[in-house]
């Protein structure tokens, strides 16, 4: 199991701000280690985040993210108390969900 | 129609003047705001929270936490101990910096041996778990000022011997520490180096490690950085904990007097 | 001899063993503690060893002086001593390739313990790091001076001139050993501490002194 991301939600008028650390390796296929092999391609190809259940975002990635994404987006009409979920999906079809309560 | 044309030529004139203005900023300016713009969602804060959980973990043989371990302000107390060290303890009978401090603790309470964590490439196995703690505990003292205790005579000792260590020229090139960091305003190639032998130079320099390196994405503790300034000065390796990384830690912590922590931060 | 008055025996012997407590505790050696710090704190680490420690009189003295000019007639010394060192190019040709002396410049690498071999072959000239050299690079260092325009400025428009013979010779002089014209010199001595051979210095003095070289245009 990945490391938990870090969330942080903070509403300000009628919108939230939410910021997501992942931590997530994101080889993009590329890299050759000391040995001179390909190291395998590894990072996450699907976030999705939720406001009380109901979907907000949904995003694409590819290996051009890197290493520990931070992700930052605002949901309108979000308030105090509301939660927020985010979760990825990752091309070995690892995934992970963190929560957070906008404050 | 003409004058049209002349007031969108006049506009178009002023907008690419304005545009090469722009670019007249420095490339060590356009770093800066770069930088700048790196430092929300620092990685960091990832190695804390994992840094925070190993403090309270009951772990190694001795199945116990960390909670007890002195940092300097006492048993238990995080906050405030990082811009106090490295510092003497009596229980050691030496100076010690925060991760050497760690490693006693370690051992002691935990039973996890502090000479095969010295052993340990960094990134791998303990040291991982040394990189998260030295996040978690430089964070608690974050925005506070370094004021490390000069009370004991090793403590005293320490600094001039960091100083010399500070301004020794070795190595295959002749390098010192001095070499890069005893002048202010210089740099290797785009990268702006500090001047360590005093403010504001070391609160810049010194004040910022623990930090998360961004070019290789692992969080890089004091004793990883002078390993990789000795490795780029072509000296032998030195020892993880070794007398030279304590020395040099006293002496810049020192200088840093009055400087706010901002560890951990994000480096390049 | 009667002990006749004890109080006033236990006083002197008091007062006595007090005047030897006064006498100060001998002073730290720093400079000895400090090596003995270097020599236990490290370790041999592929191609670097601890001989790397040793210091000849320019490195220990300047080390010491901790950015302070060093009295005069010592910094003469340390010069002349290095000067002595430096070898002229074994066939008198001191200019090679620009084109390759620009790429050894670009080049940072050697002689760490991460890299393979302490031969010249494997070793770059790190100049960048510390000096403008080309107009081109912008991605340059200001610990040392700028070279740029370097055989302009100072009039070499022929290097195999006998007018050029003394700016060659100061210049080979240099990238040989700095500290023969700098005792403190914080430039590494690249042929006296072998980390570049005849041939990579002969491009260096070409990317410096040759006036087709992209630094004198």
């Amino acid at each position: 199991m990945a490391d938990p991301m870090r969330i942080r939600a903070q509403a300000s008028g009628d919108k939230a701000t939410v910021r997501v650390l992942m931590a997530h390796e994101m080889e993009t296929g590329q890299r050759k280690d000391a040995a001179g092999k390909v190291i395998p391609a590894w990072y996450i190809q699907q976030v999705h985040a939720k406001l009380n259940g109901k979907d907000v975002l949904s995003a694409q990635w590819g290996p051009a993210v890197a290493k520990n994404p931070f992700l930052q987006f605002m949901i309108k009409g979000a308030k105090a108390g509301d939660k927020v979920s985010v979760s990825w999906v990752d091309n070995r079809g690892d995934t992970r969900t963190d929560e957070a309560v906008v404050t | 129609m003409m004058r049209i044309l002349w007031a969108g030529a006049a506009a178009a004139i002023a907008a690419s003047s304005a545009l090469v203005w722009a670019q007249q900023k420095s490339s060590a300016e356009g770093i800066a705001e770069y930088r700048a713009m790196l430092a929300d969602g620092n990685p960091a804060e990832l190695f804390e929270a994992k840094g925070e959980a190993l403090w309270k973990t009951k772990r190694g043989p001795k199945n116990a936490s960390l909670e007890t371990c002195d940092l300097g302000k006492g048993p238990g107390v995080v906050r405030g101990a990082f811009v106090e060290l490295p510092r003497y303890f009596a229980d050691t009978g030496r100076v010690q910096d925060l991760e050497s401090r760690l490693l006693s603790c370690s051992e002691t309470l935990q039973g996890i041996s502090a000479a095969e964590t010295a052993a340990t490439p960094f990134g791998r196995g303990e040291q991982s778990n040394i990189e998260a703690l030295v996040a978690y505990i430089s964070a608690a003292s974050r925005g506070m000022k370094f004021s490390l205790p000069q009370g004991n005579p090793e403590e005293r000792k320490m600094y001039e011997l960091g100083k010399r260590a500070f301004f020794y020229r070795a190595g295959s090139h002749g390098f010192a520490c001095a070499s890069c960091h005893g002048d202010a305003g210089k740099r290797i190639r785009l990268q702006d180096l500090p001047e360590l032998t005093k403010n504001p130079g070391d609160g810049v320099g010194f004040a910022a490690w623990p930090a998360y390196r961004v070019s290789s994405g692992e969080l890089w503790g004091m004793q990883r950085r002078l390993n990789d300034c000795y490795r780029q000065q072509r000296f032998p390796y030195p020892g993880y904990g070794s007398e030279v990384t304590i020395a040099l830690g006293v002496y810049m912590g020192v200088n840093a007097k009055g400087a706010e922590s901002v560890a951990p931060s994000i480096k390049r | 001899m009667k002990q006749q008055h004890p109080l006033l025996f236990a006083v002197v012997t008091l007062i006595v063993s007090i005047a030897g407590c006064a006498t100060p505790a001998p002073a730290i050696d720093y400079d000895a503690a400090t090596q003995e710090m270097m020599k236990n704190s490290f370790r041999d680490q592929g191609i670097a060893k601890v001989d790397r420690l040793q210091q000849d009189e320019a490195d220990a003295a300047c080390s010491k002086a901790q950015g302070a000019p060093l009295p005069e007639a010592q910094r003469v010394a340390i010069e002349a001593a290095n000067l002595k060192t430096v070898r002229m190019p074994s066939d008198g040709q001191f200019i090679g390739d620009w084109k390759l002396g620009e790429q050894l410049a670009q080049n940072g690498r050697g002689m760490t313990w991460t890299d393979a071999s302490t031969a010249p072959a494997a070793n770059g000239g790190n100049c960048y790091n510390c000096h403008q050299i080309t107009k081109a690079e912008i991605s340059y260092g200001t610990i040392g001076p700028s070279l740029y325009q370097y055989g302009k400025l100072r009039g070499v428009t022929d290097p195999a001139a006998a007018s050029a013979k003394p700016i060659v010779e100061y210049t080979w002089g240099k990238l040989w050993n700095a500290k023969a014209t700098n005792a403190c010199s914080d430039m590494p001595r690249f042929g006296h501490n072998k980390l570049l051979d005849e041939a990579q210095l002969k491009n260096l003095m070409a990317l410096l002194l040759d006036p087709k070289s992209p630094v004198n245009q």
